[in-house]
């Protein structure tokens, strides 16, 4: 996956610089996938995000406050940043795109989603935040140590070593600082769910696969079923061996059901 | 001078080993280890300290609280300020302070401050704080909103007891249809404010320019005066000169009657296994948005164990070298308070006089030498260096009810 292309753009929104990542086949038009980052930030390649940009037009957004985007000190919710990427789309005037939301991410695109039902192709949640578990908590950035939470999001320790490293730099830790300081200004309290998201998910008519890891320990799996309860047209895939961030740990696994689910191009 | 006494109030029945095996013992250390029979008994302790405080003549009674530990069992410190209100006479109850930013309404804690003035025939000094990171958390406060909260609620609880209501308070974190108490403090314009803190810069700066005192917290000799040279420093931009009514120092000191009884109890200082507050998880005690910007770095390289606390970490001996910890009869620690004194020049002092495990009977004797020897020879060493407090300068409560302001922007500009 090497020969994919990456460019990397800025885009003024809200009073800051979106930066905006964006890769795909060249030789053909191909659907429009806009993936959404964890709330830890993004790293600037990871092997999924080649694997779809082999498929598709890739547009990888860093949140407002998260990652190489500036920080807007006026927001308040992730419901903002679900308007600012809704906005990035009308922009480049893109229509019908399929969201693809890892973890927190996936909370983004759910609020993605009920805001324009009909402008949607495929909706993808994995292990997405956003809904209150109705068993267990969502882990809590707030008493967990960077390393201890980025780590929980593996069920094998020893993919975590591979992508971020046994010892994660100092600039990762600083990164890590700055997403959940960003975290805490948008989803302090409730903690990573929202209470009203659940009741506006039912006019989402576009067909939702919602994955979950076998291993989460960072969402619990009973957000899952409470995922799939509220959207018309969802189903349930569990990916084994794999923790939290089934986007890092199981990316080939992971990459072939979205390809699955919406199509080779 | 403005001579005070202050204790942590340490939860000091709490089982050590718990917190050592747990190896925390703040936020999350189990409070099925808190003794509500230890806890009643102790209170009552720290009610009869207070007592002695005031008959021996102490000008202040300072307090302060936190959440979720041991090392203070003052959850709310308006509840002893309305306590001591009531049953002293002359003391002042110098809280340092309310953590403004747990306030999530302001106006209540307005009402609170002025009915305990008025009850203590304006003897309140109203401190403010930030509250530590793990306060945050206590509270389910928002640390990434920590100063812009602290600002904000500093300027609605000033409003809410200057300005003639009813008003309407429409701030970024704080909204209000009706600003309008019936409690509005004795003291005008308004009991004054002194603000205490450890580190950070911000808050010198913010203080410096509101012409609130700054209390330093258990700093070296070095530390404080860096501390008074940014002070001086503000003060001169907006126009004042810093003086030693603008600078308070707490110190932990144990008087005794004897020098090595005295040394023993003052081990008790770091009780908390070394720490100030005991020991903590980085990440409860600076949660992210809470620190500056600028320590950043410093700051996650110490929370994942690649670097040693940016605040230090010392033993008792150099605390005790470095004039951090004093303890000793009257006579060497007022020796060693005088070469505090004429170095940093406070014109407020405050002495941290037991904590941990010093029994009552030490505790009482240790306050009884404090009002009846420290305190009488130190008030003379203030009179011959000059050292007056905000009382005796008269100072401005705020900046804004100075009259002798001469910004050096615009003298510059004349």
């Amino acid at each position: 996956m090497a020969g994919v292309n990456w460019t990397d753009s800025t885009v003024e929104a809200g009073g800051i610089k979106l930066h905006l990542k964006r890769a795909g086949p060249t030789a053909k038009k191909a659907r429009t996938v806009v993936v959404l980052h964890h709330e830890t930030g993004t790293l600037d390649r990871l092997p999924f995000y080649d694997a779809l940009a082999a498929h598709y037009d890739v547009l990888l957004p860093h949140h407002p406050g998260y990652s190489r985007s500036e920080r807007p000190a006026w927001m308040r919710s992730v419901r903002d940043i679900a308007v600012m990427h809704r906005g990035l789309l009308s922009g480049l005037n893109i229509k019908d795109a399929a969201l693809v939301g890892l973890g927190f991410g996936g909370w983004i695109a759910a609020e993605m989603a009920s805001m324009a039902p009909a402008d949607l192709s495929h909706l993808v949640l994995v292990g997405a935040m956003g809904i209150k578990p109705p068993q267990g908590d969502i882990l809590d950035l707030a008493i967990t140590g960077y390393v201890d939470y980025a780590r929980a999001g593996f069920h094998d320790q020893k993919v975590f070593d591979r992508v971020y490293g046994a010892e994660p730099s100092i600039d990762q830790l600083e990164m890590w600082d700055i997403c959940r300081e960003m975290s805490f200004r948008i989803a302090w309290k409730p903690y990573m769910y929202s209470q009203t998201l659940p009741h506006l998910l039912g006019a989402v008519r576009a067909p939702a696969l919602v994955v979950w890891g076998d291993d989460d320990r960072v969402v619990p799996q009973s957000a899952a079923a409470r995922y799939v309860e509220a959207l018309p047209n969802a189903r349930l895939e569990i990916v084994k061996a794999s923790g939290h961030c089934v986007d890092m740990e199981q990316p080939e696994a992971l990459a072939k059901l979205i390809v699955d689910f919406i199509g080779p191009e | 001078m403005h001579l005070m006494y202050f204790t942590e109030q340490p939860m000091s029945a709490y089982p050590e080993q718990a917190g050592r095996d747990f190896g925390a013992t703040a936020l999350m250390f189990s409070n099925k280890h808190f003794d509500p029979v230890e806890g009643s008994r102790l209170y009552n302790n720290y009610i009869e300290q207070y007592m002695l405080a005031e008959e021996v003549g102490v000008d202040g009674i300072m307090l302060n609280e936190h959440h979720n530990a041991p090392f203070c069992m003052q959850a709310k410190a308006n509840i002893f300020a309305a306590l001591l209100a009531g049953m002293t006479k002359k003391v002042k109850i110098v809280m340092l302070g309310n953590p403004l930013p747990l306030a999530e309404n302001p106006v209540r804690l307005a009402e609170e401050l002025a009915m305990i003035d008025m009850i203590s025939k304006g003897r309140l000094v109203s401190g403010f704080v930030r509250g530590g990171g793990q306060e945050q958390l206590a509270t389910g406060v928002n640390p990434a909103f920590n100063r812009e909260r602290f600002e904000e609620a500093h300027d609605l609880v000033t409003r809410a007891w200057t300005q003639t209501g009813p008003f309407r308070f429409e701030g970024t974190h704080y909204q209000h249809r009706v600003v309008n108490p019936w409690a509005v403090p004795l003291q005008k314009p308004y009991p004054r404010v002194w603000i205490p803190g450890v580190i950070s810069k911000e808050t010198i700066i913010w203080a410096a320019q509101q012409r609130y005192p700054y209390i330093a917290l258990n700093t070296s000799i070095e530390q404080t005066k860096k501390i008074w040279e940014l002070y001086d420093s503000v003060a001169a931009d907006v126009g004042y000169v810093g003086g030693p009514e603008n600078r308070g120092y707490l110190i932990q000191v144990h008087v005794s009657d004897n020098e090595e009884k005295a040394i023993e109890n003052a081990r008790q200082f770091r009780w908390m296994q070394g720490e100030f507050t005991g020991l903590a998880h980085p990440v409860w005690s600076t949660p992210s948005g809470y620190g500056s910007p600028s320590a950043r770095r410093a700051f996650v390289e110490f929370a994942s164990g690649r670097a040693s606390n940016p605040r230090g970490e010392t033993s008792f001996e150099q605390q005790m070298a470095d004039l951090r910890i004093i303890a000793g009869t009257p006579k060497t620690v007022v020796a060693k308070l005088k070469r505090i004194l004429e170095e940093t020049r406070p014109g407020i002092l405050a002495l941290w006089g037991n904590d941990g495990r010093v029994s009552q009977e030490d505790s009482l004797t240790c306050i009884r030498l404090i009002g009846q020897e420290v305190f009488p020879a130190i008030r003379e060493i203030a009179k011959s260096l000059d050292l007056k407090s905000p009382f005796e300068a008269n100072a401005p409560v705020h900046l804004k009810y100075s009259t002798d302001l001469k910004p050096r922007k615009a003298a510059a500009a004349e």
